[in-house]
């Protein structure tokens, strides 16, 4: 059992095939932060006010404070605004959005009705990524379910509120998941990131004013409302604000998604996942989702799983994708399947990352195969050098990061592959 | 405005604007491939990365805004770093074939690796192939080349209107092509030519012929529409290679159409007539000139002699110079006779009389872009005027409102305000509905003939619409395109037009058919001279020399001089051109091309087009624009002002003694001075008819292909193979078709007078009732008559 407090995923019992359904999330007590905000008549500054409060960061991998992102929307601006629900999560590790979704829809619809509420907005759309199409159905029956309820359309709950909510679903691009991208398949188009500025706030769908938040971003906003902000910066650290759903894969007894307080100990977390896998060792772990540098075991076991710890032990908290590889795993072979897959959803628009990603997983593929050189090695990390910081959105940086971590941590199986053309381990 | 520093230089920038406008402004080169002024920012190649102060990163600097303070610079190692990566990613998987690519020599990225490349790659691996695409017959393909700057994508969606390029695929396989089985059609497509940085989209036609050092630069005007596009012909042993853009922002800005740029293949023509030639007892014979020359002298003089001066007419061509068609209608009034004419797809003169000055646009060309609504009527204005078309199209997305009053309701690729889309016969009364409402709204006082017209007419919605779009705007203009010229009413359009124009404040003009159809006016091309300097015969207009059943023999033209003219193509009644030059007693044909003069002309002399003679055109807008020749006459081709001065001085005529053609000119246009003074639209008719019941009979639209205008264009191959040059069909609208009996795909027989042709019917839903959309300056057409008018369609 999960011994931490729960705001994501409380009291759900993903065994009973009912329990998603909206009279299952009343019983929980579900709903009641837009009927508190409505009956109490907060005013959207106090709701955004209670969110900065909480210290909630951006949980689908940026991190970024949702409190100051919901307070760039122009407040006084004539005409739509959107809200738009990130749940294209497609970073490999990554799984939790899809368990919200299935297990625990309509506290992802309660988060954006009240996001809605504090944005002054009007419509707002759920982009699911294609491949998880009974997530998509199961989403649509919720929001029939909550419409009908008069949670969602037109004067919600008898108020003078009105938000409506869409689901829509992708084709399984990876680059669909980069909020702009995600914003240019919504409008129809090819998803190609956009140049920033402008920003979505500014200029999102439609050229309206957008904000984007991640499932679990939105998901985490109605325990701050029913609880205070201020309780749910406790649960975590400062700055560091509520609790956060981990997806834990590779080498353990018990892969799933566990939701853990913000700055529990990485060792606990391990723990909670049955342990190493075999009982074998700890070889390295990616703390927070393909894109994001590796870590060494050792490093990783003294690690809080906080956005500002792991950022001191040198990676990134990210999405909350763990994946754990024990002393088994080729990193020349794990590196090459991540290379694969950025090489393969590289969108194509911008020069560094269109050529670049085809570069560097030739050449990693090469030292797999036994053809690598040892000038390879530098070249690696200076081709990575020459992407990150140098595209139009991110998947660059995503491309670069692991190559540059993974052959400072692990230079020396790497030499061990070019010199005897094989795997060390 | 926001000042910011560019290294160490201050500079101010309008809020909104780029580092890229401000390293413009002060001259700072910063490397780029996918930034262009004219089109939407992409930031995709990287390639203008600069280090911006504060920034974490280097920035691009076409798509990073000023802020005040900003300090940016564009060669630190930081900068130059990245740029060199960028470079270095962009050739990892190009093929590096320079020596093999038409783009060598002339290549962005050849050009910046020298700068930014380094000596040896450090790509060992595969380098990606892409397949080619056939883009059509004007633009060539070498995919591998391509470095996906989109510029062609952003062209066609933003300038040309159509976005008939795109890039599909993901990453590596990111491709620019077609949509599946299409051709680039536009007839502005070009210009991605230019655009591409690379070799990946070359000219078709020019695809290695020529290396590009190894050609000369000249400047040239374009003889095709009247834009007057200004030209950089490129030249090879005396050979026109090529054609590209010379940039003018007030005409045809960096752009070209398809039709400017691609014609010069016709002059390079197997037709081309190199030697004079006469026919002695029906054979033709290759002569000297003087011999030539002496016969049209001789012939002339005969028909003088047997019919009076009258008997003589010369047909000219609007696309022919200042200095030719001064010199001709010279030579026809000293010889005595006042029969000259270049509107010769005109068939409404009316007009003639009342004429007070040239007509012209009305506005300048760049006026356009400024406008708020604009009423075009009767015009195919993407092929007609490809680039004014393009320029509405900017201001269409600025707000202007575009109306239409039109035969046809072709795509414009903008979005239209309103359109009434009627049959030809209909136009007058929907200019009349518009008139109408402008009257009332501005409770203008207006004659009793115009009471009288709009007394019985009932207003349309959608001219109730049009009229409104122009009264609320405050710059508004009205232009009369081809199809309104040539209209059989031509004189009721123009009077309708210029009475609403008035009551508006509006401007109003006509866009020029042809590169001089201003200056040909200005020359005196006509058989009623608008200027005073020199003796003033009048004469037959074009439709009177051509007239077959002309009530006293005396208007019956015995002699013909054409220049330029190709009658079965150029003239609005083909069928009875061919039956008039074919009675005449003597044709003289001053022409570039054999064609088919041979049939119709006794004496056939070879004069330059455009790239080999000195001349002046003066386009639609009133600017006066001079070039000189930038290849020898091919064979014995002669400058059309020289052939004119020595016939002039056979024929023993006084003020034939020009040394040069800028004497001529000085003539017509002293000093290259301005002409705006003889340049005025308003005209009065004496009395308006109106008709706005349909008379219930089948009526022709003879528009002219955008590739049959003139004579040149019709021998320039690769135009010919475009989709705008296909065969003709009938097209009517699915009503008319049912009430025929007839299937598209049918063969019909289609007949006007005498003249009957056969050719296949095709649906056009947007096209009004009891119409046939049946072109004219076509060789398929040419049995045919009046490009207007009833016509006979019957099932076969």
């Amino acid at each position: 059992m999960n011994p931490f407090p729960q705001t994501l995923l409380d009291q759900v019992d993903s065994s009973d095939p009912e329990n998603w359904k909206l009279s299952h999330y009343v019983k929980r007590g579900g709903y009641a932060a837009i009927k508190k905000i409505l009956s109490d008549k907060m005013t959207p500054d106090e709701v955004i006010e209670e969110v900065k409060k909480s210290a909630l960061r951006g949980r689908g991998g940026a991190g970024f404070p949702t409190g100051l992102k919901w307070s760039f929307m122009p407040k006084q601006y004539e005409g739509d605004k959107y809200i738009v629900c990130n749940s294209d999560e497609g970073e490999p590790g990554t799984f939790k959005d899809r368990d919200i979704m299935r297990f625990n829809p309509h506290i992802l619809i309660e988060g954006m009705v009240v996001a809605a509420y504090a944005m002054g907005v009007k419509a707002g759309y759920n982009y699911i990524h294609g491949e998880i199409w009974d997530t998509y159905t199961r989403m649509e029956e919720a929001v029939d379910e909550a419409r009908v309820a008069g949670y969602l359309g037109e004067n919600i709950l008898g108020s003078n509120f009105s938000f409506n909510l869409y689901n829509h679903h992708g084709y399984g691009a990876y680059i669909c998941g980069e909020e702009t991208a995600l914003l240019e398949s919504l409008e129809g188009k090819k998803g190609q990131p956009r140049f920033k500025p402008p920003f979505p706030a500014n200029f999102g769908l439609y050229g309206k004013p957008t904000t984007i938040n991640n499932t679990e971003t939105f998901a985490s906003v109605p325990w701050i409302i029913n609880h205070g902000g201020e309780k749910y910066l406790e649960l975590g650290k400062p700055n560091n604000g509520g609790t956060k759903l981990f997806s834990v894969s590779g080498h353990v007894n018990k892969p799933g998604n566990y939701e853990i307080p913000m700055g529990t100990p990485f060792a606990a977390l391990l723990e909670m996942a049955g342990g190493m896998r075999g009982g074998r060792k700890l070889k390295a772990c990616i703390p927070g989702g393909s894109s994001m540098p590796v870590l060494p075991g050792d490093v990783m076991m003294e690690t809080d799983m906080d956005y500002d710890s792991i950022a001191k032990a040198g990676s990134m908290l990210g999405s909350g994708a763990v994946i754990i590889m024990d002393e088994t795993t080729c990193m020349v072979r794990a590196l090459e399947r991540l290379s694969y897959f950025y090489f393969e959803e590289s969108c194509g628009q911008c020069t560094p990352c269109r050529e670049g990603t085809g570069w560097l997983y030739r050449i990693i593929n090469r030292i797999e195969n036994g053809k690598g050189k040892m000038e390879d090695l530098d070249l690696l990390d200076n081709i990575a050098d020459n992407i990150q910081g140098r595209t139009i959105c991110a998947l660059g940086d995503a491309a670069a990061m692991p190559v540059r971590a993974m052959i400072e941590h692990f230079r020396d199986e790497f030499i061990y592959h070019i010199e005897n053309k094989k795997c060390m381990v | 405005m926001i000042n910011i520093e560019i290294d160490g230089k201050q500079v101010s920038v309008p809020k909104g604007g780029t580092v890229m406008d401000g390293a413009k402004e002060l001259g700072i080169y910063i490397p780029h491939f996918c930034y262009h002024k004219k089109l939407s920012i992409a930031a995709n190649c990287r390639m203008c990365l600069v280090q911006v102060e504060k920034a974490p990163k280097p920035l691009p600097a076409c798509a990073t805004p000023v802020m005040e303070g900003m300090k940016v610079t564009t060669a630190s190692e930081q900068a130059v770093t990245a740029q060199k990566g960028v470079m270095e990613f962009l050739l990892i998987n190009h093929p590096l074939d320079c020596p093999i690519c038409d783009q060598g020599g002339e290549c962005q990225l050849q050009d910046l690796a020298v700068g930014y490349g380094a000596g040896q790659s450090r790509y060992t691996e595969t380098k990606r192939t892409v397949a080619n695409k056939n883009l059509g017959p004007l633009i060539s393909t070498d995919m591998t080349r391509c470095i996906h700057c989109t510029r062609c994508v952003r062209f066609g969606q933003e300038i040309a209107g159509i976005m008939e390029l795109g890039m599909t695929g993901r990453g590596e396989h990111a491709e620019i092509q077609a949509f599946v089985g299409k051709t680039v059609d536009s007839e502005l497509s070009g210009n991605v030519i230019d655009l591409c940085p690379v070799g990946a989209l070359v000219s078709k036609p020019f695809r290695y012929s020529a290396r590009t050092w190894e050609l000369s630069r000249r400047k040239s005007i374009s003889p095709h529409c009247g834009l007057g596009s200004n030209l950089v012909v490129q030249v090879k042993q005396n050979r026109v290679m090529r054609v590209l853009p010379r940039e003018d922002e007030s005409i045809n800005e960096c752009w070209l159409s398809d039709k400017d740029r691609f014609s010069y293949e016709g002059l390079n023509s197997e037709d081309r007539l190199t030697k004079p030639m006469i026919k002695c007892a029906d054979q033709w014979k290759e002569v000297a000139w003087q011999d030539a020359l002496q016969f049209v002298a001789t012939n002339m003089k005969a028909i003088k002699e047997k019919n009076g001066a009258n008997g003589i007419g010369a047909l000219v061509s609007p696309h022919s110079t200042v200095e030719e068609l001064y010199l001709l209608q010279k030579l026809m009034r000293g010889f005595g006779s006042g029969n000259i004419d270049h509107r010769l797809r005109q068939s409404d003169f009316r007009f003639d009389k009342s004429e007070s000055g040239v007509p012209w646009l009305g506005t300048s060309i760049a006026d356009i872009s400024s406008l708020d609504a604009v009423l075009v009527v009767g015009s195919t204005l993407r092929k007609d005027h490809p680039l004014i078309a393009q320029r509405m199209r900017q201001a269409v997305k600025k707000g202007m409102q575009l109306n239409l009053i039109n035969p046809i309701g072709d795509d414009l690729l903008m979005h239209v305000a309103n359109e009434a889309i009627v049959a030809p016969s209909a136009m007058a009364s929907a200019l009349a509905e518009v008139l109408k409402v402008v009257i009332d709204a501005k409770a203008a006082t207006v004659s009793s003939n115009v009471k009288d017209i709009i007394k019985t007419i009932t207003v349309s919605d959608t001219s109730t619409r049009i009229a409104a779009s122009l009264l609320e705007g405050e710059k508004t203009a009205i232009y009369l395109g081809n199809l309104a010229q040539h209209h059989p009413q031509y004189s009721e359009l123009h009077q309708l037009v210029n009475f609403i124009a008035d009551i508006l404040g509006a401007k109003f003009g006509v866009l020029g058919e042809a590169a001089n159809s201003v200056g040909a006016y200005l020359a005196g091309a006509i058989p009623n001279k608008l200027m005073g300097n020199d003796q003033c015969i009048s004469g037959f207009d074009a439709s009177q020399m051509l007239a077959t059943n002309a009530s006293q023999p005396a208007m019956l033209c015995q002699g013909y001089v054409l220049m330029n003219v190709e009658p079965e193509h150029d003239v609005h009644n083909a069928q009875q051109a061919l039956k008039s030059l074919g009675e005449a007693d003597f044709v003289v044909a001053l022409s570039s091309y054999k064609g088919k003069a041979t049939e119709y002309a006794d004496v056939l002399l070879p004069i330059a087009p455009f790239t080999e003679t000195s001349g002046t055109f003066v386009n639609t807008e009133g600017r006066v624009q001079t070039f000189n020749g930038v290849v020898t006459p091919l064979g014995e081709t002669r400058p059309a002002w020289k052939v004119i001065r020595v016939l002039g001085n056979l024929l023993a005529l006084n003020g034939f003694d020009y040394e040069t053609s800028e004497q001529v000119r000085a003539d017509v246009i002293p000093n290259l001075g301005d002409v705006s003074a003889q340049l005025d639209n308003n005209r009065t008719l004496a009395s308006m008819t109106v008709v706005s019941e349909s008379s219930g009979k089948v009526e022709r639209i003879g528009e002219v292909p955008i590739y049959q205008a003139d004579p040149i264009v019709r021998r320039a191959e690769s135009l010919q193979q475009t989709n705008d040059a296909v065969s003709p069909c009938a097209w009517m609208s699915p009503d008319l078709l049912q009430k025929l009996s007839i299937k598209p795909g049918d063969k019909v027989k289609i007949k006007q007078n005498d003249g009957e042709i056969r050719l296949r019917a095709a649906s056009d839903e947007k096209l009004p009732d009891n119409c046939v959309r049946l072109v004219s300056a076509h060789a398929e057409t040419s049995e045919l008559g009046s490009m207007f008018g009833e016509i006979l369609i019957e099932k076969l």
